[in-house]
């Protein structure tokens, strides 16, 4: 069957290595907005910079490439603007726990109804192999060369923590189960966090196709409406479990908080100016 | 005292405001005062103008607003001081540069512990007279009002609207501290202790009762809900917040989202994605703020989306001083965000300009895609005063946006440099912007040759941008001799100056768009003999763009960067001595 989000110029050259984890996460995002019937048109993906960040440019749909680790508040915006578009945010885990830290925290606490899918690699791949927020401890670089002494940041944790709508974890070895973990998240109503286990093949020769496979777990009757229990998942560190840790229906997202769309659903572009009222405003100032 | 206003004596001729100022500690209910009078005031007919100048804390410490109060409209600060009321001991230490032979004190001895000769009135004791001595700063305004001889209804009329929601038992009590006042007032009048300050005016229009009263933040605020602004997205910081908290007051009225956002960067992101998604959207910010958006600046040279910027600056470096006002950042919003791209920076003069040119700074950033800058400072932010209504019939909210078709392409070459922005979901096209160097239809390119033609695309815009310029405007003299440059928030100062200085050949260069220079820059400054600029920095920054783009250097500086605004007054000696040639300022 033909991808509506495939691009018609076939010929592209795709920017990233031979075997890297991004060409199974490119492949199981269109098959997951095929099934969920997302038109091209209604969809917005929302980049900043890195590897991962240049998934949008493979993708045949609307596309707002920004600015390194700044995703998640155009995303939000954009959302919070125009509610009838699906809003994806997509980055690696420099771009989205490094750079853009702050906006992670901050846009989990706005719960904007945007799914937010990290390329989780454990390792810097644009700038050529230097430790990201994830890397391991020990693990050595051309920066790091005594090996990470930084804790590693914990985003299903920190997400858990800060009441996170919905938050996943899959490993791109296995693509139909990230197909269906994407499926549900973009499904979801209200910020969806799915962090994607990816193999670095150029940078990180410690954690590859073989040591995910080794260090991960399905979560297995494992209740992901019990917030106590998906922190205790997430903070495990022996094996990585992969699965839905936690997600909860009707938490009220930030568009529906907005004022104006509570009688109104009206996209913003849609609405009209009224100068009337403007003057009114202005009279009161006499 | 020589700036008595008899009547009989001087039958409406005498054009002098009143300068009156109340210095005290932040939460001593200045504040109350000032609203109470200058409302009093203007419903009497008489032109209002007030400023302030306060330190970085909520509680204590030494902050004073000076009311001008006129015939005329005179709209900018002056030194001299008529009246003062100090409400505390330090208030007359803080000010003491500024109290002449003629200013008249009034107070309480035994609060403010003078060291100079004042008119004791025992405001506290008189209050507590009345029932509790919360009443002492109401009994100050109805002394006030009575040396001005103005009519008691009004006074009373404008005490029981401030405290309308206060009940009956505080509306009788401001009540009879009104009453109070206006006792003690005629009493100080008939033994002579004090002049009265009667200002003779022309009501028979009714013009100054029917103007509207503002200050900067809400101009600024005003002037984007009429630009048809729908997004606002702001990190607080002073002296910028007020046109956050005014939009966010307005939002559900005016069909607005308003968010505070986490920091700047996120601000100025969020109000690239609200373009983009078709909406129109700004941030607010100071100096401090606008170094960390910086990045987004370049994002909406890039992506070409617009953005509206308004920059209320205050003095740094860095953290500087939070409550003053400069204009330091000129440089910045003309030089910040990194690469080449085109942008436009607003500097209005006042209450009309912030209205206007930040309406039509939604109008241009969605014509051109680029980022527009509104250039306040503290000072205008702070200043509010009576100023004639808005004419809404003259602006129009102009959207430039387009409904994409199957084959859209987002950033398709054209001669004039702008291509047709669609918005996602509108439309049967797709709308790819790229932050890294793209292709037409906006994906990522190395080619070089494209390159190339995409970074003239950007850059081509700047000569349709320069055909909008807004003139600079020549005030005074047309075959001036000298002439005195200015920007921005100066426009007021600048002209009250002249005034004083009462000279022929000397007139005022204002621009109110200091980016890009106006085609005619050039034209005025190669006609004068001298040339004088006055800026509220150190460096002279209007001075060195001048310089940049007209090959025009300007010798004589007037420099203020002490954190206040020019004083009308203090700056028509200065320019007085430049003038004359006994002074060649910096």
């Amino acid at each position: 069957m033909k991808n509506l989000f495939d691009l018609d110029n076939k010929g592209l050259d795709i920017a990233w290595c031979p075997g890297c984890g991004n060409f199974g996460i490119l492949k199981a995002l269109k098959s997951a907005l095929m099934k969920l019937k997302i038109q091209p048109e209604s969809l917005v993906m929302v980049s900043g910079i890195g590897q991962a960040a240049k998934m949008p440019q493979y993708l045949k749909t609307n596309m707002f490439n920004g600015l390194h680790g700044r995703e998640l508040p155009v995303a939000t915006a954009i959302k919070v603007c125009n509610p009838d578009l699906t809003v994806i945010a997509e980055g690696g885990d420099g771009d989205m726990y490094g750079e853009g830290g702050n906006h992670f925290i901050h846009a989990i606490r706005r719960n904007p109804d945007i799914t937010i899918i990290v390329h989780d690699n454990l390792v810097y791949g644009l700038t050529k192999g230097q430790a990201s927020p994830t890397s391991q401890i020990g693990f050595q670089t051309p920066v790091q060369i005594n090996g990470v002494i930084l804790e590693p940041f914990n985003p299903l944790a920190v997400a858990i923590a800060l009441n996170v709508s919905f938050v996943a974890r899959s490993f791109i070895g296995d693509e139909e189960e990230t197909v269906k973990i994407l499926e549900e998240a973009i499904h979801h109503k209200g910020l969806a966090l799915v962090d994607i286990f990816q193999p670095c093949v150029s940078f990180n020769k410690q954690n590859t196709y073989t040591w995910f496979k080794e260090n991960t777990f399905y979560l297995n009757q494992h209740d992901f409406n019990d917030k106590l229990a998906a922190f205790e998942m997430a903070v495990k560190k022996d094996k990585y479990p992969l699965g839905i840790f936690y997600k909860q229906q009707g938490k009220k997202t930030f568009e529906e908080s907005v004022k104006i769309y509570e009688k109104d659903q009206t996209a913003m572009i849609n609405r009209r100016f009224d100068q009337e009222k403007i003057k009114k405003l202005i009279e009161a100032k006499k | 005292m020589n700036l008595t206003n008899n009547p009989e004596k001087n039958p409406g001729k005498n054009e002098q405001p009143i300068s009156l100022v109340l210095c005290g500690e932040a939460g001593q209910g200045i504040q109350t005062v000032e609203g109470l009078l200058t409302r009093i005031f203007k419903l009497s007919g008489l032109n209002v103008y007030a400023t302030k100048e306060y330190m970085s804390r909520v509680r204590g410490g030494s902050n004073s607003i000076q009311i001008l109060i006129s015939s005329r409209k005179i709209l900018a600060p002056l030194n001299r001081i008529d009246i003062l009321i100090p409400l505390d001991e330090s208030a007359i230490s803080h000010l003491k540069n500024r109290i002449g032979e003629n200013t008249i004190i009034l107070g309480e001895k035994e609060k403010i512990l003078p060291d100079r000769e004042i008119l004791d009135i025992p405001f506290t004791q008189v209050a507590e007279d009345i029932g509790n001595q919360i009443f002492a700063n109401i009994v100050a305004v109805g002394v006030i009002a009575g040396i001005f001889r103005i009519n008691q209804g009004i006074s009373l009329k404008c005490t029981k609207e401030r405290f309308l929601l206060k009940g009956e038992k505080i509306i009788q009590g401001n009540t009879n501290a009104i009453k109070k006042g206006y006792e003690i007032a005629s009493d100080l009048m008939d033994t002579g202790k004090t002049a009265q300050f009667f200002i003779p005016f022309d009501d028979s229009e009714h013009q100054v009762k029917e103007e509207i009263v503002l200050n900067g933040a809400e101009a600024v605020s005003l002037g984007a809900i009429s630009g048809g602004c729908n997004f606002i997205s702001a990190y607080p910081m002073s002296p910028s917040t007020g046109v956050l908290t005014f939009l966010s007051q307005h939002a559900e009225e005016f069909n607005l989202i308003a968010e505070q956002a986490e920091d700047e960067i996120s601000a100025i992101n969020m109000a690239l994605g609200s373009w983009y998604a078709g909406a129109r959207g700004m941030v607010t910010t100071s100096g401090g703020g606008l170094a960390l958006m910086e990045e987004g600046v370049s994002l909406s040279g890039m992506l070409e989306l617009p953005v509206v910027i308004h920059l209320a600056q205050r003095p740094g470096p860095a953290t500087g001083l939070p409550t003053r006002t400069e204009q330091g950042d000129l440089e910045l919003a003309v030089y910040c965000g990194h690469g080449e791209f085109p942008r436009i920076i607003f500097a209005p003069g006042g209450i009309q300009d912030m209205f206007y040119l930040t309406q039509q700074a939604f109008n241009l950033a969605d014509k051109y895609q680029i980022p527009v800058f509104i250039l306040t400072d503290e000072y205008l932010m702070d200043t509010y005063y009576n100023t004639s209504e808005f004419d809404l019939s003259a602006i129009k909210v102009k959207t430039y946006i387009h409904k994409t078709k199957k084959d859209y392409k987002r950033y398709l070459l054209s001669p004039n440099g702008i291509s047709k922005r669609g918005i996602p979901g509108w439309g049967e096209g797709m709308v790819l912007v790229d932050s890294d160097e793209h292709d037409e239809s906006g994906r990522i390119t190395e080619d070089l040759y494209l390159r190339t033609k995409m970074v003239n695309k950007r850059l081509k815009k700047f000569e349709e941008i320069k055909k909008d310029a807004i003139l600079p405007e020549l005030i005074g003299s047309k075959d001036y001799k000298t002439l005195l440059v200015g920007w921005g928030s100066t426009y007021h100062i600048l002209k009250e100056a002249l005034k004083i200085l009462n000279e022929d050949k000397v007139a005022i260069l204002h621009f109110k768009q200091v980016f890009p220079l106006p085609d005619k820059t050039e034209y005025y400054l190669k006609k004068a003999e001298k040339l004088v600029i006055v800026e509220n920095n150190a460096t002279s920054q209007f001075s060195k763009i001048l310089m940049l783009y007209t090959g025009i250097k300007i010798k004589h500086k007037i420099l203020k960067y002490n954190g206040l605004p020019f004083f009308a007054d203090e700056l028509a000696s200065q320019l007085g001595k430049i003038i004359s040639g006994e002074e060649n300022a910096q």
